[in-house]
């Protein structure tokens, strides 16, 4: 089995984030970067996978250079090699373009399975698996919290308020996951030094076949016009129990009309 | 105009002297403390015991176990990442330090560098997965830091060895599957394999300490027990045999004791910046910052002094007294710290709740084990002078 698995470089989860004030987009330099916190149970997915049935997992990655780390990090989780997609003329691409690009790369490799985390945490837009399912034609099973494939046919418990769904397809499939699928693990030691030796291309926007005016900032098909800082926390009320506290809580709550 | 804080290790960019492979491990095992460690050391602290079964089991997991041992089930990582590994261990507890010092470094290594092929497929695979703990008796109740005076000998009976006498203040020797046992024989001293199932071992635990309460430190008793021809280490005979173990360790504890400053350190700077007195943060006040100024330079030297031994130790060109400077300095320094900081806390610095003097108290059993302040001063005065002044 191959397996792909589409992982996304984002700002640490606890650090600030900014805007650039040049080009409105996201200020990767000044956090740390972090392999997607739901791209890692996805890589832990396919490492499952192909423990249990042998085969081959792939990451692929569109950012900047250092996104090479977050490749480093799902291979040091046991992924057998990289594709990085890296090229200045994608710098502010939007997730039409994103879609396209991991499409290109993705497309011809003979994946049976396309795994995705199901959001980013910094744009949190969760469109890019089923814009990738779409650009290739292939079956798009998301939100799985469970994942079994049996020969040719991929099952998957999708996650729903009341439960869950049972969907299948045949491969190839690109799946999507969310955080109840599975517990990651670290990486070893022995995987850490071993992912330096393992093969990452790297593909630019010419390689991939696209032009370069399809992508990028300017061909976004929504701009940011302008941003704000979120305007500082008001000082709560401050009540203090003269013996009715309790009940100047409930009047403070049934005057927001929160009861 | 205020700005936003930096971390002391921040301030001096070490990360910028670390590869993304050293890094990269670091941050795992952080990342293990945060989530495994932390949360419960204060209260296994305060029990005075761990689980150390399980404990071992997760830090074979982890692979810090002989991490950077080659071989035999071990990842072989450099020095550096060891250290690195050490420091993040200590920044939970010393007493978790311990643990996976006493077994990668005193017995792990004892095996690896001067025990029979047999030895280490036995014990090390083992080991390296936590499924086997080890424990390192050198120290006597009447020999600290003289070992060479040490009473415990192994005899020869027939092909045999009998093991008599007993250790003091030994790591992990209540829970131990083996112990690496250094004994007087009629070839001066010599290391031993005991598994410790054997006729006439024992051990006890040691209780009211309060220090290293989230470690467990005991007695190892030998009554006659009866070991195969084989159970000698055959690759080291006399005192340069423990020397030589308790110099991977005490290179581990040169970074190690930084990672419990550091901690202590941050943990004094986030109170000092919460705390007001006076109407306002005790962080701004110049004789605050002043500390925190201090403490950081001398966490920063430090980092900067166990970096390049560990880059030497890289090149195999480490030197035991190179060592000492390292356990010295680090270990003195550590323990400052933690009581500068301890003080910056006020009332609130003499609980549980907060980490600062569980490692100061924790700090001071560094100070003394592995070679006391006093022996490697005497260390350095002799490679400085030439003349050893010891006794
Ligand atoms: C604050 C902010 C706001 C944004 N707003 C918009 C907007 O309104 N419209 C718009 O079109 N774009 C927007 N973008 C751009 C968007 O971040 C990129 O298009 C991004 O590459 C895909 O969107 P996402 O992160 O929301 O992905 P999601 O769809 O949330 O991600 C789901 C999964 O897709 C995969 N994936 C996503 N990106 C990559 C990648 N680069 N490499 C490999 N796998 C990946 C991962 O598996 C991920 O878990 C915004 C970006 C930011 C930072
Ligand atoms: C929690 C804990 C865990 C330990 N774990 C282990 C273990 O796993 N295995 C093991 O073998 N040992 C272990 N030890 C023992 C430790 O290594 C010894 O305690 C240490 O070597 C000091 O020996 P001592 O306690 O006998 O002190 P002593 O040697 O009696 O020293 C007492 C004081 O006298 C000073 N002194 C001694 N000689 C001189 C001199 N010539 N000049 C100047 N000053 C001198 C010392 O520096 C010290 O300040 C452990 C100790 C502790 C506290």
């Amino acid at each position: 089995m191959k397996i792909a698995v589409c992982v996304k470089q984002v700002p640490d989860t606890w650090a600030e984030k900014r805007l650039k004030p040049e080009d409105s987009t996201l200020d990767r330099e000044s956090a740390e970067g972090v392999l997607n916190e739901l791209d890692e149970y996805a890589v832990e997915e396919a490492l499952r996978l192909i423990e249990a049935q042998g085969g081959e997992v792939v990451v692929v990655s569109m950012g900047p250079e250092r996104a090479g780390e977050t490749i480093r990090k799902a291979l040091s989780m046991g992924a057998d090699a990289g594709i990085h997609i890296v090229d200045d003329a994608l710098h502010g691409s939007d997730a039409i373009a994103t879609s396209a690009a991991l499409a290109k790369a993705l497309e011809g490799r003979g994946f049976d399975l396309i795994l995705f985390g199901s959001e980013s945490t910094d744009a949190r837009m969760s469109v890019v698996p089923a814009m990738v399912a779409e650009r290739l034609g292939l079956p798009q099973l998301t939100f799985a919290q469970k994942v079994e494939v049996d020969g040719s046919t991929v099952r998957i418990e999708r996650q729903a308020e009341y439960g869950y769904d049972s969907i299948e397809a045949s491969a190839p499939v690109v799946v999507s996951v969310v955080e109840k699928i599975n517990e990651p693990r670290y990486p070893s030691f022995k995987g850490i030094m071993a992912a330096k030796k393992k093969p990452v291309d790297t593909l630019t926007v010419a390689d991939l076949g696209l032009e370069p005016v399809t992508v990028g900032l300017a061909a976004a098909w929504s701009a940011v016009d302008e941003f704000a800082a979120r305007p500082p926390k008001a000082a709560g009320t401050v009540i203090a129990d003269d013996g009715a506290g309790g009940v100047k809580i409930a009047d403070y709550l049934s005057q927001q009309k929160f009861i | 105009m205020s700005s936003a804080p930096r971390s002391p290790l921040e301030l001096f960019a070490i990360d910028h002297l670390l590869t993304e492979e050293e890094r990269a491990i670091r941050d795992v095992v952080r990342d293990f403390v945060e989530r495994r460690i932390k949360p419960e050391v204060a209260d296994w602290f305060e029990a005075g015991t761990i689980p150390a079964r399980r404990l071992a089991l997760e830090f074979g997991e982890l692979g810090v176990l002989g991490m950077h041992l080659e071989g035999y089930g071990c990842a072989g990582t450099n020095a550096v990442s060891y250290g690195l590994a050490a420091m993040e261990l200590e920044a939970g507890d010393s007493g978790i330090r311990s643990l996976v010092s006493v077994q990668g470094s005193l017995a792990m290594y004892a095996i690896h560098a001067f025990g029979s092929e047999e030895h280490k497929r036995e014990w090390l695979p083992r080991m390296a997965k936590g499924e086997a703990v080890g424990c390192f008796g050198l120290t006597e109740a009447d020999f600290g830091s003289n070992p060479s005076g040490m009473r415990t000998s192994a005899k020869r009976d027939g092909d045999d060895w009998l093991l008599s006498g007993s250790k003091m203040w030994i790591t992990n020797g209540t829970i131990a599957d083996v112990a690496i046992v250094w004994a007087q024989t009629d070839d001066g001293i010599r290391g031993f394999v005991v598994p410790t199932d054997t006729p006439g071992f024992s051990a006890r635990e040691i209780h009211k300490k309060l220090s290293l309460r989230a470690s467990l430190t005991a007695e190892l008793i030998f009554d006659g027990v009866r070991l195969p021809a084989d159970a000698v280490l055959p690759g080291v005979q006399g005192l340069k045999g423990p020397l030589a173990c308790l110099n991977e360790a005490r290179f581990g504890i040169a970074f190690g004791t930084l990672g419990a400053a550091r901690d202590c350190l941050e943990t004094a700077i986030s109170y000092a910046l919460d705390r007001e007195q006076f109407d306002k943060p005790i962080a701004a006040y110049q004789m605050t910052q002043q500390k925190f100024a201090d403490m950081t330079l001398e966490l920063g030297k430090g980092m900067l002094l166990a970096l390049h031994l560990g880059r030497l130790k890289d090149e195999h060109l480490l030197r035991p007294e190179q060592v000492s400077l390292g356990k010295l300095n680090n270990a003195r320094e550590a323990l400052a710290i933690a009581r500068e900081c301890r003080g910056i806390l006020g009332g609130n610095g003499i609980t549980l709740e907060y980490p600062v003097i569980r490692h100061m108290n924790n700090l001071e059993s560094v100070y003394t084990y592995e070679g006391t302040n006093e022996m490697h001063t005497l260390v350095i005065g002799q490679a400085l002078t030439g003349i050893p002044a010891f006794r």
